[in-house]
């Protein structure tokens, strides 16, 4: 009886005819309630108990209309004689199921990315190999994608999107005589549904209207809400008083016909309901609230009602991102006895169908299929016929911030971190994932407008977070646990870089972040993960973000006689974890001055438009790198692996003259990332020897900038690696062995006087000795077991 | 066909109109909606009938008769999700069995007999605003702006009896023949005295019950600014709902609907259907009270037209329906732009007073009161002039005073004391309640051009608590971005705002400014107190403060420009400054002149920039900056 209802209530006036009016050669009448007589052998579909589909609304009907007013709904096809079409749908029941059997024998998806589909042979019938693993796993629910279907059959796609409510049944039973034909001994719990998936109806929530209803609609959304579980009767069961005659009475739309009569003992009223023995399914209302990157601007977000069923029941919680297919429906206000007239607003609620997170891992095969959409036809020419421009990076890198003037170098930095390397995936020889984001440090003068490239930035990317380091304390930044209010439970809430997954995390005020604060993000920015004990919850987290930090020099002004280090006294170690360094300095110059001026005057002035003109479009601007993003992923060509060795190499070689280390394999590394930016700038699958150059021109440029030793003038990488420059070092050593041949020169005292030893080093040298220097000079002296210094006196070691 | 004698209906009952018509052409039902639409959009563009129609502001809603026309002046401050109705249905008469259609539009609840199950029905879509009277709204504005409507047509707010339907029929013959009377209030500066004493009486009489039912109603009407009173309202938008925005200002004209039904269906799904019908009882009982409040508190407003309100100062002529501001623009130069400089010296004069005779400060208020964020570069607003005032003194409730001196010349104001308790518990920033499903208003939910007023001198040694923290860096983000990140729970959503920030404290604020002058009383402190009482008692005459109050709004909506040779003039004068001491101006200055210069320009109701105004700029710039110095060196500790 179950099995039935679904399709039964397709019948037009099902209420006025009784199931054997019906020619019982009709496809319709699958699922009779013979099929629910027990005792027979619990294999083959009639063995299997159907399970109600609530999701398909038997519950509510749509608006019915009597027969008699109606012609009757036969429509007769000459090939075929006589055939039965749904009433008000154009849906053959037999033709409709063979066309399924035939997708799910003959579809095969070559190209499949989906992750679901990992471990299946792709050239073989794809939902074939499901069905077997149905049988194996025994979970009756076969997911079909809709654009399977309708890359198969446009017809029956069409169909299956305005009628799913008859289309779905009519699937159900094909896949579940397909099944038991094929694997006739195998028992499973109930008839197998099928769930599809991916209807290309709609994607944002806004875009719903009253054409949608009662169509099959896929939306995404974030759910906000979930109610209880809610016990739902399908089926009352009655039992009567005075015989014990008992009896079952379906659900019909919303309610359940009592029997006033007996039908064994024609006694009136004295049927009773008996509740632990009817029939209930699992409902659970659920809040979905359109996601924040659908939203147009200066508008609060939607929200839409959906109910789950059965087994989707408990699926998502408040805070997933969700893919929604299913039915949506409208149905009037309950009209109240009592009251002659209602309001004439319909409730509107979507009964799911399928669920599909968007957010977890598994699914990020899938996630750029999504996002495929987001771009039109139209806009992808657009894009592509931007890529072609020889001049593209010039064009982008003015269009970042255009209030915001000069500092072109930092602006293309900025822009090829907003595209990222390519991912790279090491895990299988043990050293985990290679970091693919490009991280950047802005330091400079107060009022240089960094905070405002910051701003721009965050509110250019989708997942972009901005945080002050004044503000955000370490667990701001990681995650930290608190009680739910509602559920006292214990819950992890995330902080700015794990919200900022996939997207940039700017930091404002770097310099003013607490050391504690500061530790964290070594593990982001290499690793990229992180990784949280609090509580009883350990767990490591995704933290794939691009970092763009800015700082201010500890003398509100910069000093151009100290090192980069020196000037915003950051440790080494986090200084090396950046790619580029970039120094936003004022240049006093008056060229500059004039050009500054003509900008800052013309924003003033110029109208929208003309600006405009100017410049890329800021929504242009993200597309754009969306689109890189998602769809580029350039693989280094030979010719510039070469070149990315010798420049390299070259960068040893620059310190090697020296005697200095000047390079470092993550210098490497960031050359390499930079290159992938920049083809991915080109729109090309290929690093080619101009994006190595580029890549080496900008570094270079930013080390020019960040690491050039004041006292030398030469670029030094290893202020930035080690904290101190290759000369300073060397300094402190010969300070050391002066002190030391001081020493020794003084012959046989154990013990000296601090004060002492320093006059007369400061009386022996020819350059002036801080005292810093002295300190650091005994400290190696003392590393070398030659002597100890304690309190003031500094005593020989044997 | 259509225009028999719709001319005297449309005014009182719509809705009759469109019975009539849904009637007489029953089946082609294509037409005839949107010609209704239509032809009364152009009877208010034609005519300058607006005036006539009862506004929900000023009339209190009992007086009011349901389902007529009605319009109100309010921010949209939150959105609804978009709801199906029936647009079309067919009703069944129990008795003869007949079927008519009829028209859902503009309704809330059905006739009798709805056949659901009739193909004949068209569902439709509509979107919900929930709508506030404007936050802010100084007195004196509504009763400008109530005193017009008297004027202009006694009957909605004099007439309370019930009489009062035949008569309003008269009424409007009257006014169908005589238009010219109806346009006289904004022919000019009209001697508001009279609105003055001819309003007041009235407004006395049509308040006091407004406010009992605020008072009376244990539902929170989700104003944002504390101790608001007036009706919402929940606006039904038909038609190009995408067009509006969060916290956009509207003057809605709709059908009043105050059905008691819909707040019966409210009680009884409470208590019966719930029960019944489990689907139902999933909307929670705060949602079900936030989303169909009692008629009677929340009236429902079918919007036939809005017309945004680029300001709400009532004594401005009023901008002609559907036209753009380009226009209006030339409607002011003819008349009042050649004043503007002598209301300038006026009015600066009399800030030269409040400010304890401070002129340059007086003149740095009279900038800031008259900017506004015209436009925005990528992140960055444009024309922002947030205005700290430091050295206030802090005797004699100085600030409180000069507050309500303020709030006498704009229409908009807020007074937020930034004392320790208001800054750890108010709440400022606006967040989503997913349980009610609506967004909690906060007190940084304003209108554009809101003049927001920040007691620095409240604030008391202590610590601010995580609430503390949140509520001063929103302040700080209105003021650097003029945004507000709107607490939706689960993320942030960034709002675009408009506001005037002006701050009032000892020494420097710890909020950012885009300028900051020091207060430099001119009058000995001995002194102090008798000259702040005796700003207090000038009395100004009313004439005169409504001059002010239209200079500032005026000087506001002007349009600005810069010619080639002044932007040269302006390149050059920087490069020069530069060389003389690179240290000494920064682009940030820069910034700081250009918007200064646009404002001293508009001020004295030039609408592009000259030399004299550029160096103008300049030497208050000058001025400012050398008594910041001075103050430094004088107040070493200063930051």
């Amino acid at each position: 009886m179950k099995g039935l209802i679904s399709i039964y209530i397709l019948i037009p006036g099902s209420s006025c005819i009784q199931p054997n009016e019906v020619d019982m050669s009709s496809p319709l009448m699958y699922g009779t309630p013979s099929s629910r007589v027990e005792g027979t052998p619990r294999s083959g579909v009639r063995g299997t108990p159907a399970r109600q589909r609530p999701d398909l609304g038997s519950v509510r009907k749509a608006p019915q209309v009597d027969l008699h007013s109606e012609p009757v709904a036969v429509a007769s096809e000459p090939n075929a004689g006589q055939r039965l079409v749904i009433w008000g749908t154009d849906v053959n029941v037999g033709t409709c199921k063979e066309k399924f059997q035939r997708f799910l024998q003959r579809f095969t998806d070559p190209n499949s990315t989906e992750d679901e589909n990992a471990g299946l042979d792709l050239n073989e019938p794809l939902y074939m190999q499901k069905l077997e693993e149905i049988s194996v796993v025994g979970d009756p629910v076969l997911n079909v994608n809709c654009r399977h279907v309708q890359s198969f059959d446009a017809e029956l796609y069409r169909q299956l999107i305005c009628y799913p409510q008859e289309v779905i049944p009519t699937f159900d039973m094909a896949v579940n005589e397909l099944f038991f034909e094929r694997f006739p001994d195998s028992i499973l719990e109930y008839q197998i549904q099928v769930r599809p998936y991916n209807a290309l109806k709609t994607r944002n929530m806004r875009s719903l209207n009253p054409e949608d209803i009662d169509q099959l609609i896929t939306i995404s959304g974030m759910v906000i809400r979930t109610s209880q579980l809610i016990p739902e009767m399908q089926e009352g069961f009655f039992q009567c008083q005075v015989c014990a005659y008992s009896t079952r009475v379906e659900v019909d739309r919303g309610r359940i016909a009592e029997p006033a009569v007996c039908r064994n003992c024609n006694n009136t009223h004295s049927l009773a309901l008996v509740h632990n023995r009817s029939v209930f399914s699992d409902k659970q209302m659920i809040k979905v609230q359109e996601s924040p990157e659908d939203m147009p601007a200066g508008q609060t977000p939607h929200t839409t009602v959906v109910y789950a069923h059965n087994d989707l029941v408990d699926k998502v919680q408040p805070g997933d991102r969700v893919n929604i297919t299913g039915i949506y429906r409208a149905v009037p206000m309950r009209v109240n006895p009592r009251q002659n007239n209602v309001k004439s607003v319909y409730k509107t609620h979507i009964d799911a169908i399928h669920f599909r997170k968007t957010d977890e891992k598994r699914l990020h095969g899938l996630d750029e299929e999504a996002e495929q959409k987001l771009f039109t036809e139209d806009r992808v020419q657009t894009l592509k016929e931007l890529a072609a421009k020889p001049d593209v990076y010039e064009r982008l890198s003015s269009a970042l911030a255009p209030s915001i003037y000069e500092h072109e170098d930092i602006k293309k930095g900025i822009l090829l971190q907003l595209f990222g390397g390519t991912r790279k995936d090491f895990s299988q020889t043990g050293r985990g994932n290679f970091r693919a984001e490009v991280n950047i440090l802005l330091c400079g003068d107060p009022g240089t407008s960094k905070s405002q490239l910051l701003q721009y930035v965050y509110n250019l990317v989708p997942r972009g977070q901005y945080t002050s380091g004044k503000g955000s304390s370490a667990v701001g930044l990681t995650a930290y646990v608190m009680k739910d209010p509602e559920t006292r439970q214990l819950v992890l809430q995330t902080g700015a870089l794990v919200l900022s997954d996939n997207g940039i995390c700017c930091i404002d005020e770097f310099d003013k972040m607490s050391d504690n604060t500061r530790s964290v993000l070594h593990e982001v920015m290499e690793q990229q993960t992180l990784s949280i004990a609090k509580a009883g919850i350990i767990c490591q987290l995704n933290a794939r973000t691009a970092v763009l930090a800015a700082a201010n020099p500890v003398e509100s002004q910069w000093n151009p006689k100290k090192t980069t280090i020196e000037n915003i006294q950051l440790p080494h170690t986090l200084l090396s974890r950046f790619d580029l360094i970039f120094l936003m300095l004022d240049p006093q110059d008056e060229a500059y001055d004039r050009r500054l001026a003509h900008h800052l005057v013309s924003l003033y002035y110029q109208s929208e438009e003309q600006m405009e003109e100017e410049f890329l479009d800021m929504a242009v601007l993200k597309d754009y790198i969306a689109y890189a993003r998602t769809y580029i992923s350039p693989r280094l060509s030979e010719e510039a692996s070469q070149a990315l060795i010798e420049a390299y190499v070259d960068m040893r070689k620059i310190g090697s003259g020296r005697g200095m280390v000047s390079a470092y394999p993550r210098q490497l590394e960031s050359l390499i990332r930079l290159a992938e930016a920049h083809a991915k700038v080109r729109f090309s699958e290929k690093v080619e020897s101009i994006d190595v150059e580029e890549a080496k021109r900008l570094h270079r440029e930013a080390l020019k900038q960040s690491a050039t030793d004041p006292r030398t003038g030469f670029v030094d990488i290893s202020i930035l690696t080690t904290g101190m420059s290759a000369t300073a070092r060397k300094r402190k050593e010969e300070v050391a062995q002066a002190l030391k041949k001081l020493i020794q020169a003084k012959g046989k005292t154990p013990a000296m006087k601090y004060q002492q030893l320093l006059d007369d080093l400061r009386g022996q040298s020819e350059t002036a000795i801080t005292k810093e220097l002295f300190d650091e000079a005994l400290r190696a002296l003392a590393d070398e077991d030659y002597l100890t210094v304690t309190g003031k006196t500094v005593r020989l070691l044997a | 066909m259509i225009h028999i004698n719709i001319t005297d209906l449309w005014l009182s009952n719509y809705l009759c109109l469109l019975d009539v018509l849904a009637a007489s052409q029953n089946n082609s039902n294509s037409g005839w909606e949107t010609k209704a639409v239509e032809f009364f959009q152009d009877q208010l563009k034609e005519r300058d009938t607006h005036t006539l129609v009862p506004s929900l502001n000023d009339v209190p809603l009992h007086y009011l008769k349901p389902n007529s026309l009605v319009k109100f002046r309010c921010l949209i401050q939150d959105m609804f999700d978009p709801e199906f109705y029936m647009g079309v249905y067919e009703t069944v008469d129990p008795s003869t069995k007949t079927k008519m259609l009829r028209c859902g539009k503009y309704k809330d609840v059905t006739e009798c007999g709805v056949d659901f199950n009739s193909r004949n029905t068209v569902t439709a879509e509509r979107q919900t605003f929930y709508c506030v009277p404007i936050p802010g709204e100084n007195p004196w504005v509504k009763e400008i702006s109530s005193s017009c409507l008297t004027e202009a047509r006694v009957v909605p707010s004099t007439s309370y009896a019930p009489s009062r339907q035949k008569r309003s029929y008269e009424e409007d013959d009257d006014m169908d023949t005589q238009p010219q009377k109806q346009r006289e209030p904004h022919a000019g500066p009209h001697s508001p005295s009279e609105h003055h004493g001819n309003g007041d009486c009235k407004r006395q009489e049509t308040e006091a019950p407004s406010s009992q039912t605020a008072s009376a109603s244990h539902l929170d009407l989700n104003f944002p600014l504390p101790g608001e009173k007036g009706p919402s309202c929940l606006v039904k938008v038909y038609e190009d709902w995408d067009r509006f925005k969060l916290n956009d200002t509207l003057e809605v004209y709709g059908i009043l609907s105050v059905s008691p039904a819909l707040s019966a269906l409210a009680d009884e799904k409470d208590a019966s259907s719930s029960l019944l019908d489990p689907a139902e009882s999933m909307e929670t009982a705060e949602e079900q009270r936030v989303h169909s409040p009692p008629a009677s508190l929340v009236p429902r407003l079918h919007m036939l037209h809005a017309k945004p309100l680029p300001h709400n100062n009532p004594l401005l002529p009023s901008i002609p329906v559907l036209d753009k501001e380009s226009t209006l623009t030339v409607v002011i130069l003819s008349s009042t732009l050649s004043e503007m400089a002598s209301v300038r010296e006026e009015i600066l004069s009399y800030f030269t007073h409040v400010l304890l005779g401070d002129a340059l400060a007086a003149e740095y208020l009279i900038l800031h009161l008259i900017s506004n964020v015209y436009s925005r570069r990528d992140v960055l607003p444009l024309g922002k002039f947030t205005l700290n005032l430091s050295g206030c003194p802090t005797v004699a409730s100085y600030t409180e005073r000069f507050y309500q001196i303020i709030q006498q010349l704009v229409p908009s104001s807020h007074y937020l004391a930034m004392s320790l308790q208001n800054m750890n518990q108010m709440r400022l920033v606006p967040k989503k309640d997913y349980v009610a499903n609506r967004l909690v208003s906060g007190a940084l939910q304003l209108a554009r051009n809101t003049s927001l007023f920040l007691d620095e001198t409240q604030l008391e040694q202590g610590q601010l608590d995580t609430t503390g923290v949140r509520n001063v860096t929103a302040l700080g983000n209105l003021i650097s971005w003029q945004k507000v990140d709107y607490d939706f729970n689960y993320h942030q959503m960034e709002f675009p705002c408009n506001i005037n920030v002006l701050i009032a404290s000892e020494g420097r604020s710890l909020l950012p400014s885009d300028c900051q002058i020091h207060l430099q009383p001119q009058v000995a402190p001995s002194h102090l107190e008798e000259s702040l009482s005796s700003i207090h008692m000038h009395p100004q005459a009313s004439s005169q403060l409504n001059k002010f109050r239209i200079y500032l709004s005026m000087a506001r909506l002007l349009d600005y420009s810069i010619s080639d040779e002044v932007t040269k003039s302006v390149e050059d004068d920087f490069v020069d400054m530069r060389k003389d001491d690179p240290q000494s101006i920064s682009a940030e200055d820069l910034h700081r002149m250009l918007v200064v210069a646009r404002l001293l320009s508009l001020s004295l109701g030039q609408t592009s920039l000259s030399r004299d105004s550029w160096l103008r700029a300049k030497h208050i710039e000058m001025l400012r900056r050398s008594r910041m110095e001075q103050h430094k060196c004088v107040n070493g500790n200063e930051p």
